[in-house]
């Protein structure tokens, strides 16, 4: 069944990739967006012109590095980049709402009600001494003017029934539920408002399989529930295969490859994503050990032309001096390569 | 050659409160022998809560346990004095989950090297201290030059990971405890620190205990596995057997999970039945999550020899030869 439901989102997708074609479907629309840290030793540049679009009901994973840029995108988008920290342009477009141009009123109502953010570690997240309810109820009021306490806690109710918890967790404190409950409390919150679109950063990353494959499938049912677009933020590429719709790889603050999950997996175009995926283990290849040779640069003294070239297989004269632009293929696939100068 | 390290029908049981304690048994009857000529790695597999850690820290000495006792070359490690408690603790190293917290963010990373070489007067000289400390590092594939002299901050999580083994290399231990030393790295690093440990026991004859939830990188680096929840033995065996042929309800339940990079292996649809906070002390203790638990279940479930290299604790098997746990590690490949 999640094979048949794969290929039809394909062909969705590879429209949703052109957004000039028909930009009334997407309801996320990143465009141009930039942001620079100015730290002590320099500026460091660690959201790099990134631009993608993504429709109602779609997932898209991104997978990169640590200093990559993954955590930076979430929440440029939130506008959570802190000093010294700085949007310093683009665009990102929720429905018809251009989020960077709110201001900080209406972006705090934007938030949870329009793009939604769970966060990387849950244990952290929620407040250790208040119940988990009234932080629950706290998110609603901030957003909904007036509404009677019953139909608030029925919505409350609602949101923890359909991440798979008993809604008498609404009277429990954080530290009486384990790691996966905790992961689910603030997958219900972030679904309270029934928001557009979801940004799950590393929603798994402290949890056991079992656990993981279980927040996992609840966020899969949730957004099936409000068809609400998510974006997964993750290193760990055997998830993006169970899970999502499309990848899309970062390296040193920019897009490199946004493919859809089979091409990415059958014929990853860039060579950092072609090296991702021939360093993954699997069921066939056991005692191999592939990495990934070279380290991560430094966003403060990132090499001349292509970031990457300094690890890459397939270098050439130009990737050392020219920075490449990014390209859509005819597939309706994205790389920023000069190996596909001539293709696009 | 004897045994190095054996743990015999080991139980901790960690108790909470004075009056009405709550007692919660962190591992049961747990028996293992490791040969000192027979290198192997042994993966400990098992979710959070399942034990893994309290194992690693009793092998290490770090806490004494509830009942049995460890032995080191035939002593106990609780009566190991001079000589004897210096040997054990350079032969037994460790390398731990994160490695950020294990360095001290005041000192160069030299200091890693340099105390256990002090403290275990391994260098005659200076000179001698470096070539050694030189020789460690190159042995996990870090060029020396790149990393001495550096602070921790200046280091990537896979450098630092490598330096904590290169750190248990110099000691040339007998048995290297990892602790889930990749889950804090990025994946295209793991691979490199997963060879470093393969290398390790195929080229310096190092026994290594991997401890873990990754069954993927468990089955890549293993030989044997012991599948562990809340305590208690599941399945052990060949780790390629257990992985692809999986017998006990639990360990099914995990190799299902598994979300293997590769999109025509989807992860299964069996039910997961969410754990109970506290269920009673004896019996299986998967029963309460098990989709064939059976009466029977109620008392806790012997070992069931399956084949040759392959066990489950489940009563599905009753069929099957029963093997007595301190047998266990005989089932073991190595």
């Amino acid at each position: 069944m999640l094979n048949s439901t794969l290929n039809d989102t394909t062909a969705k997708s590879s429209a949703a990739l052109r957004p000039q074609a028909r930009p009334d479907q997407s309801v996320l629309r990143v465009e141009n967006l930039e942001v620079t840290y100015y730290t002590d030793a320099g500026r460091a540049k660690a959201l790099d012109d990134v631009s993608f679009t993504l429709g109602a009901g779609q997932k898209l994973g991104m997978v990169g590095e640590s200093g990559s840029g993954k955590s930076t995108l979430a929440l440029a988008m939130m506008r959570m980049i802190k000093p010294p920290g700085r949007i310093e342009g683009g665009h990102a477009w929720v429905g018809d709402t251009d989020l960077m141009a709110l201001d900080d009123d209406g972006m705090r109502k934007a938030r949870l009600s329009k793009i939604a953010y769970i966060p990387q570690g849950a244990m952290n997240s929620l407040n250790p001494v208040t119940r988990i309810g009234n932080q629950m109820v706290d998110a609603i009021k901030a957003h909904v003017g007036r509404e009677s306490r019953s139909a608030i806690e029925d919505r409350c109710a609602h949101a923890l029934r359909s991440v798979d918890l008993d809604p008498g967790v609404f009277r429990m404190y954080a530290h009486e539920l384990s790691g996966g409950m905790k992961q689910r409390v603030c997958i219900a919150i972030g679904i309270l408002l029934q928001p557009q679109v979801i940004i799950a950063d590393e929603p798994t990353s402290a949890l056991d399989v079992v656990t993981q494959r279980q927040v996992m499938e609840t966020i899969d049912r949730v957004q099936k529930e409000i068809n609400a677009a998510v974006i997964l933020i993750g290193h760990d590429m055997g998830l993006m295969a169970q899970f999502v719709d499309r990848v899309a790889v970062m390296y040193a603050g920019r897009l490199v490859e946004v493919s859809t999950v089979r091409e990415m997996f059958t014929s990853p175009k860039h060579p950092y994503a072609q090296a991702l995926i021939s360093s993954l283990p699997n069921l066939d290849n056991k005692g191999v050990f592939q990495g990934i040779p070279g380290l991560a640069p430094s966003l403060l003294r990132l090499p001349s032309g292509c970031a990457f070239h300094p690890r890459c297989v397939h270098a050439m004269d130009i990737c050392t001096t020219t920075r490449p632009e990014t390209r859509t293929l005819a597939s309706g696939r994205m790389v920023t390569c000069h190996l596909f100068n001539e293709e696009a | 050659m004897g045994n190095l390290l054996e743990l015999q029908n080991i139980s901790k049981v960690y108790s909470r409160g004075l009056v009405n304690a709550k007692a919660n048994v962190a591992l049961r009857d747990i028996s293992l022998t490791l040969r000192e000529d027979e290198p192997t790695i042994l993966t400990v597999a098992g979710e959070s809560g399942s034990g893994k850690t309290t194992l690693a820290m009793l092998l290490l000495g770090f806490i004494a346990p509830t009942t049995g006792q460890i032995l080191y070359r035939g002593k106990n490690i609780t009566m190991l004095e001079g000589k004897e408690r210096l040997a054990y603790r350079r032969e037994v190293q460790a390398v731990f989950q994160d490695p950020f917290a294990v360095f001290n963010p005041f000192y160069t990373v030299d200091h890693l090297l340099t105390v256990p070489i002090k403290r275990f007067k391994l260098a005659r000289s200076k000179a001698d201290a470096r070539k050694r400390m030189d020789e460690a590092l190159t042995a996990v594939g870090l060029r020396p030059e790149d990393v001495l002299g550096r602070f921790p901050h200046q280091l990537s999580g896979g450098q630092r990971q490598r330096i904590n083994v290169a750190r248990a290399l110099l000691l040339k231990p007998k048995l290297l405890i990892a602790d889930e030393p990749v889950s804090m790295v990025d994946a295209s690093l793991r691979a490199n620190i997963l060879e470093t440990l393969r290398n390790l026991q195929r080229d310096h004859g190092v026994s290594i205990i991997y401890i873990t939830h990754d069954l993927t990188t468990a089955y890549h680096i293993a030989k044997s596995i012991i599948v562990l929840y809340r305590g208690a033995v599941m399945e052990a065996g060949d780790v390629d057997t257990v992985i692809k042929t999986p017998q006990h309800p639990y360990t099914k339940l995990l190799v299902d999970s598994i979300p293997w990079p590769n999109l025509d292996q989807r992860w299964g649809a069996e039910k997961i039945i969410a754990r109970t906070t506290d269920d009673g002390g004896d019996g299986c203790r998967f029963r309460s999550r098990c989709p064939r638990a059976m009466d029977i279940c109620n008392t806790s479930p012997p070992l069931f020899r399956i084949d040759g290299h392959h066990t489950a604790a489940c009563y599905l098997y009753e069929q099957q030869p029963e093997i007595v746990p301190e047998k266990l590690s005989e089932l073991l490949p190595v």
